[in-house]
């Protein structure tokens, strides 16, 4: 970007979004619109709309750099396929995303560039969206660009944030990079950065109306309620289990036993194929995919649990989630051999010593 | 490692060899004491005295008609959350499937409740619970005759209910706390299971049935 196109962008950033959108014509219905689907995506009530449009209207366009560590693209493209709003909304409408070296023209020397000036001119100010895991083993020597490994970039480009936003359980939990047995020590943005406000927004990849909600959602009203997680809980609050329109089935005790029988041709409960909806807090099951079109469950397969930390670890996708987490390899067939011994020898002894008691007892009586 | 992980893991593994080894220490040392000599004459052939004590283990485990009006409640009770207990951990969908999962084996055979109906049963046992658990501090002699054994079992019993109702009803807190919780409870009293009075799984209905055996050989009511 030319010196003289930031210069005027960041007059359009000191606008505040209302005022952005006044010049770009875009009408107040439509704008009520946008919030009242963003409103109803956090499960907030009808009535809330109002006050949130007037947050966003008066709230600054922010700049946004989006920061790739240690993954898979994914999470770009479950944004890009964001449908309310869309990313192209987010982006003109709302948010000023600086820096992507995936979406972006610029590459190399000067990518890195626009992202400095980009930092220097909102300093303190920015939003920073994180992607991917971060490897910390051997100083972080596993993911590096433009000559700096990722956590050394994830500390620069945090020391200015306003706020962070980890997007995909790799962000925000290690996701597959941590998986054991870990090789390159990956880790979330919150085990590294600990004096700025992070967001998490789990998911593998997370839900494309999620990442936008949630952005929308700060810029209106700041950082939202956070379970422990650091997820929000407008869409992390409940489970998939409690949500899924195949609860009823597990109330009622119909399940698929394979994914080819009746049960699972009548969309019985998923739960012993290892479903792991009852422990995964996710909004899969309300706001769906691809434009509200399907989510897993519904294609047939169980949640995999991916909202949730470790989940790579949570033994195989295909067994229950109360299953065991131990492959035993006789310990427990030693233990019962091992109880076998230790009570014929305390029958014995307790044997010689009824004997010995006996004899003395009959000695006693003979004598 | 998640609480959860340690729950269905580490603690678990070891949990069942501790088990494993208490229980058959125990059963073994007590079936290798051997028997009594049996110095007087046997009044009935093996069978018989096989069958008095078959008969032994029914009648034990009814009130006694002279005591009927005295011990009537406290059996009911104990009985109602005995039965209710069972019914649960044998037919309610988690616990089947972790059954099948724990003994690798397919489940398909075994019959499982509605949620509805085991969580109607739950909440039942819980409260049967809390009045067997009330009646035990309130009746004198009962309180008297409990030691530290009677109250860390029902604590723990305790815990498994309600963490396993809390559970499924979604009541609040983290659903994956809640059911670490719950195996972590599962985990100690399998721990505890093997040298406290819960033996009493184990050896009720064989002791029950060698008095009777002993009894009839003897030409003695049981």
């Amino acid at each position: 970007m030319s010196t003289s196109n930031r210069k005027e962008r960041s007059a359009i950033d000191r606008k505040t979004i209302g005022q952005i959108m006044d010049e770009n014509g875009v009408g107040r219905r439509r704008f009520l619109k946008y919030c009242a689907g963003i409103t109803a995506l956090m499960a907030m009530p009808p009535g809330m709309t109002a006050a949130f449009a007037q947050q966003l209207r008066a709230a600054r366009r922010p700049t946004v750099i989006y920061m790739p560590f240690q993954e898979c693209t994914g999470c770009l493209e479950s944004l890009t396929r964001s449908f309310a709003p869309s990313l192209e909304s987010l982006i003109f409408e709302t948010i000023s995303l600086d820096y992507n070296h995936t979406l972006q023209a610029a590459a190399g020397d000067a990518a890195e560039a626009a992202r400095h000036e980009a930092m220097e001119e909102a300093w303190g100010e920015y939003i920073l969206i994180c992607d991917g895991s971060i490897p910390t083993r051997m100083d972080g020597i596993y993911g590096a660009s433009a000559g700096h490994s990722f956590v050394d970039q994830l500390h620069e480009a945090a020391e200015g944030a306003a706020a962070i936003v980890a997007v995909g359980v790799c962000a925000s939990y290690g996701g597959v990079g941590a998986a054991y047995p870990n090789p390159t020590g990956a880790v979330g943005v919150s085990d590294i950065i600990k004096n700025k406000p992070i967001i998490n927004v789990p998911g593998c990849p997370p839900m494309p109306e999620v990442m936008t909600g949630t952005l929308v959602s700060f810029l209106a009203s700041g950082v939202p309620e956070l379970d422990k997680h650091l997820r929000p809980k407008a869409f992390f609050g409940n489970t998939i289990h409690d949500r899924c329109y195949r609860r009823r089935f597990y109330d009622e005790g119909k399940f698929a036993e394979s994914f080819d029988d009746e049960g699972a041709r009548n969309g019985w409960c998923l739960y012993k194929l290892g479903c792991r909806g009852p422990t995964t807090y996710n909004a899969c099951a309300t706001i769906k995919w691809n434009g509200g079109t399907s989510w897993p469950v519904e294609a047939g397969h169980g949640c995999l649990g991916c909202s949730e930390p470790d989940f790579w670890d949570q033994g195989g996708f295909y067994e229950p989630m109360t299953a065991k987490l131990f492959d035993d390899t006789g310990q427990i067939a030693a233990g019962a051999a091992a109880g076998v011994a230790v009570g014929a020898v305390a029958a014995v002894a307790s044997n010689r010593r009824k004997k010995k008691l006996t004899g003395a007892a009959d000695k006693e009586t003979s004598s | 490692m998640t609480l959860l992980e340690f729950a269905r893991g580490p603690m678990l593994h070891f949990a069942l060899i501790v088990f494993v080894f208490g229980v058959l220490w125990r059963l073994v040392s007590v079936a290798l004491l051997g028997w009594r000599k049996n110095r007087a004459e046997s009044r009935v052939s093996t069978a018989k005295a096989a069958t008095g004590g078959a008969v032994a283990v029914g009648n034990r485990s009814w009130p006694h008609p002279e005591f009927l009006n005295r011990t009537a409640f406290g059996e009911a009770v104990g009985y109602g959350y005995h039965i209710g207990l069972f019914a649960i951990v044998l037919f309610g969908t988690p616990h089947v499937v972790f059954w099948g999962n724990l003994f690798g084996i397919g489940v398909s055979w075994w019959p499982t409740l509605p949620t509805g109906l085991i969580t109607v049963i739950s909440i039942a046992t819980i409260f049967l619970m809390l009045i067997a658990t009330i009646r035990r501090y309130m009746h004198a002699p009962l309180r008297r005759i409990s030691n530290f054994d009677d109250w860390f079992s029902l604590a723990i019993l305790w815990v498994l209910m309600v963490s396993g109702v809390w559970a499924v009803l979604g009541l609040g807190g983290s659903k994956e706390t809640i059911l670490a919780i719950h195996i972590i409870s599962f985990n100690v009293l399998l721990i505890w299971f093997p040298f406290g009075k819960l033996m009493h799984a184990f050896y009720i209905f064989p002791s029950r049935f060698i008095t009777g055996y002993k009894h009839e050989k003897k030409g003695a009511a049981s």
